[in-house]
């Protein structure tokens, strides 16, 4: 349902989406009938899955949670086992409350250093697959840790294994700590009183032995990290933000997204500006952006769209009177959903724009037929709105 | 589901690295919520010259006379990355693929092939380039983990369990039930062990 919601104010079962309006009403008729809690188009608790669940307390650590999505690795974050499925393994669980697994290979990725202004989770992670490759994963579990994981914040940690799946990962874990239970504390499906106490007590077990050994481990100087955005049509096609394409670049992605090696990406125009999705639309994500884009004004000819990840996150910013910051530099402040994260037939941009977004996934046609996609932080998205083109949000900064 | 046993068929070669779920078939052509009707919206960005239209683009590999009725793909690194919509493997079954030959699988995607009677084959860059080159029908042996072009022959790995319900075109759901006793009995331990994760015990 995140995915076929409209995000328009008004919004109702009704989709720009062709067929939209029958999945809604035959997944709210199914649901109701096999008595599955459901968090419907107008409940205050809406939202995308993968912002919702944590929101409710819902994902915990140490336990098992699938969907049949493949950002389910979001939650990852909590040091619970989760991760996407197909349908036909969605149907498997349900029938049997199990799934057939083989042990996965583990991986760890060990960040270490400090992050530098302006740098973030998504930076992180872009790196990664940009050394490694979109495929560099290999099904593998990943533990992301070190320092630099650490010292991220939990709605960080999810923007980080979010995109293990675009690492061709099993999923993204990080091991949780007294951030996790700090932030789960309260959180409706969450444990409260003694449940609490004996639910810590298994949670601060719920690490890395020291000296284990992984099938395979990795390590990035976070140190030097810049903000990354994406020039091509897969993750790995990402460099940092005062880099140019590289050469020998492959000359199918160059085509389409209508660059040449060598060239400078920022200063690139662009035609739109979207945030939101599953790795970059909660609350702190709004609070960087806005912090940019308060006191400031979308360049002309730019469309520019927020899209919170959930309905808690519209009312949190909303609270704090970000909405008034989006509003007032020229963004759209919409409902939440997954929205302009993909292009079902709905909601879109005009072909072939050029669009600089804090989503996931730069595939040929992902937002829309001919759609030039960047991925990047939201602060560089913000940034980006701001100059008409490509540009580095540390040059912003007061 | 359709048992996999031997396939005999000409391979067509679309040795691209990262082909995601969304160009195999994109959102815009999954209309249903069935598993049916995708066929003519597999490879869709790539097969038709325009978007929403049926004029083939005859660049594209599947639309090439020399490729026609191919049930088996050869594909680049990291195959069917990306969504993990199961309808990218419905959309190939329906048209006729039952094997894809890649160096690499994305997780998902791998797993949505065995449970819908596909063989993911991974061989290595050069073996798939050598099955590419040779200009006759492929044979694929799940049986024997061969696969055999002109005099050529490659031995693939796959896992006991895929192959199994691979060869004998076996529901998952009912090999699981067969533990029914196991599951419950896991999950009533589970439930004194850890009973904050069971919803029936909050407040």
């Amino acid at each position: 349902m995140d995915h076929i919601v409209d995000t328009r104010r008004g919004r109702n079962d009704q989709t720009l989406m062709p067929g939209g309006q029958a999945f809604i009403t035959e997944t709210r008729s199914a649901a109701r009938e096999a008595g599955i809690t459901l968090f419907d188009v107008t409940d205050p608790d809406q939202g995308i899955v993968h912002v919702i669940s944590p929101e409710l307390g819902i994902v915990l650590p140490g336990c098992t949670l699938i969907a049949p999505d493949s950002h389910t690795c979001t939650q990852g974050a909590f040091g619970a086992l989760a991760w996407g499925i197909g349908s036909s393994e969605a149907e498997h669980a349900l029938a049997t409350g199990a799934l057939r697994l083989s042990r996965p290979k583990t991986l760890r990725v060990t960040f270490t250093g400090v992050l530098p202004a302006g740098v973030t989770a998504k930076d992180l992670i872009l790196k990664l697959i940009a050394r490694h490759g979109a495929g560099g994963g290999k099904g593998h579990v990943v533990e992301f840790a070190g320092e630099t994981v650490t010292a991220l914040d939990m709605e960080a940690r999810m923007t980080l294994c979010n995109m293990a799946t675009e690492f061709s990962a099993m999923t993204g874990i990080v091991a949780p700590d007294e951030k996790t239970f700090a932030w789960l504390e309260g959180r409706r499906y969450a444990p409260t009183g003694e449940l609490r106490v004996q639910a810590l007590k298994h949670w601060q077990s719920l690490r890395t032995d020291d000296g284990a050994q992984f099938d395979a481990e990795i390590l990035i100087d976070a140190n030097s990290i810049e903000p990354m955005v994406s020039w091509g049509t897969s993750p790995e096609h990402s460099i940092g933000i005062s880099g140019t394409v590289p050469s020998g670049a492959p000359e199918r992605a160059l085509t389409y997204i209508g660059l040449e090696s060598g060239q400078r990406l920022a200063g690139t125009p662009i035609d739109a500006a979207f945030i939101g999705s599953c790795t970059n639309s909660r609350l702190s994500d709004l609070r960087r952006a806005a912090a940019l884009l308060k006191g400031r004004r979308v360049a002309p000819g730019v469309k520019a769209l927020c899209v919170p990840g959930s309905m808690h996150v519209k009312r949190a910013a909303e609270a704090e009177g970000l909405d008034v910051i989006f509003e007032q530099a020229g963004f759209e402040w919409r409902e939440s959903g997954c929205s302009m994260c993909f292009y079902a037939g709905g909601e879109s941009f005009p072909p072939g724009s050029r669009v600089i977004s804090s989503t996931n996934r730069n595939f040929e046609g992902r937002q829309g037929p001919n759609i030039r996609t960047h991925i990047a932080s939201p602060e560089v998205v913000a940034a980006s709105a701001i100059a008409g083109c490509i540009a580095d949000p540390r040059e912003l900064r007061p | 589901m359709t048992p996999f046993t031997v396939l005999t068929s000409v391979a067509a070669p679309l040795l691209r690295d990262n082909v995601d779920t969304d160009a195999i078939i994109p959102s815009r052509e999954m209309k249903s919520t069935g598993k049916t009707g995708l066929a003519a919206g597999l490879f869709a960005p790539w097969r038709y010259l325009s978007p929403g239209s049926r004029d083939p683009d005859p660049a594209f590999v599947l639309n090439q006379p020399r490729y026609a009725g191919a049930r088996i793909l050869l594909g680049g690194d990291n195959f069917g990355c990306g969504s993990s919509r199961e309808h990218a493997v419905w959309a190939l079954a329906e048209y006729g693929i039952r094997a894809i030959i890649a160096p690499s699988f994305a997780p998902i995607f791998a797993g949505n092939c065995i449970r819908n009677g596909v063989l993911p084959v991974v061989l290595d860059q050069g073996s798939i380039a050598a099955i590419a080159a040779v200009n006759e029908p492929v044979r694929i042996d799940l049986a024997q983990q061969q696969v055999e072009a002109g005099s050529q022959r490659w031995t693939f790995a796959i896992g006991a369990e895929a192959k199994a319900m691979l060869l004998e075109g076996l529901d998952g759901i009912e090999l699981t039930l067969k533990h029914r006793e196991r599951i419950a009995a896991f999950q009533r331990a589970d439930r004194l062990a850890r009973p904050w994760i069971y919803f029936s015990t909050q407040p």
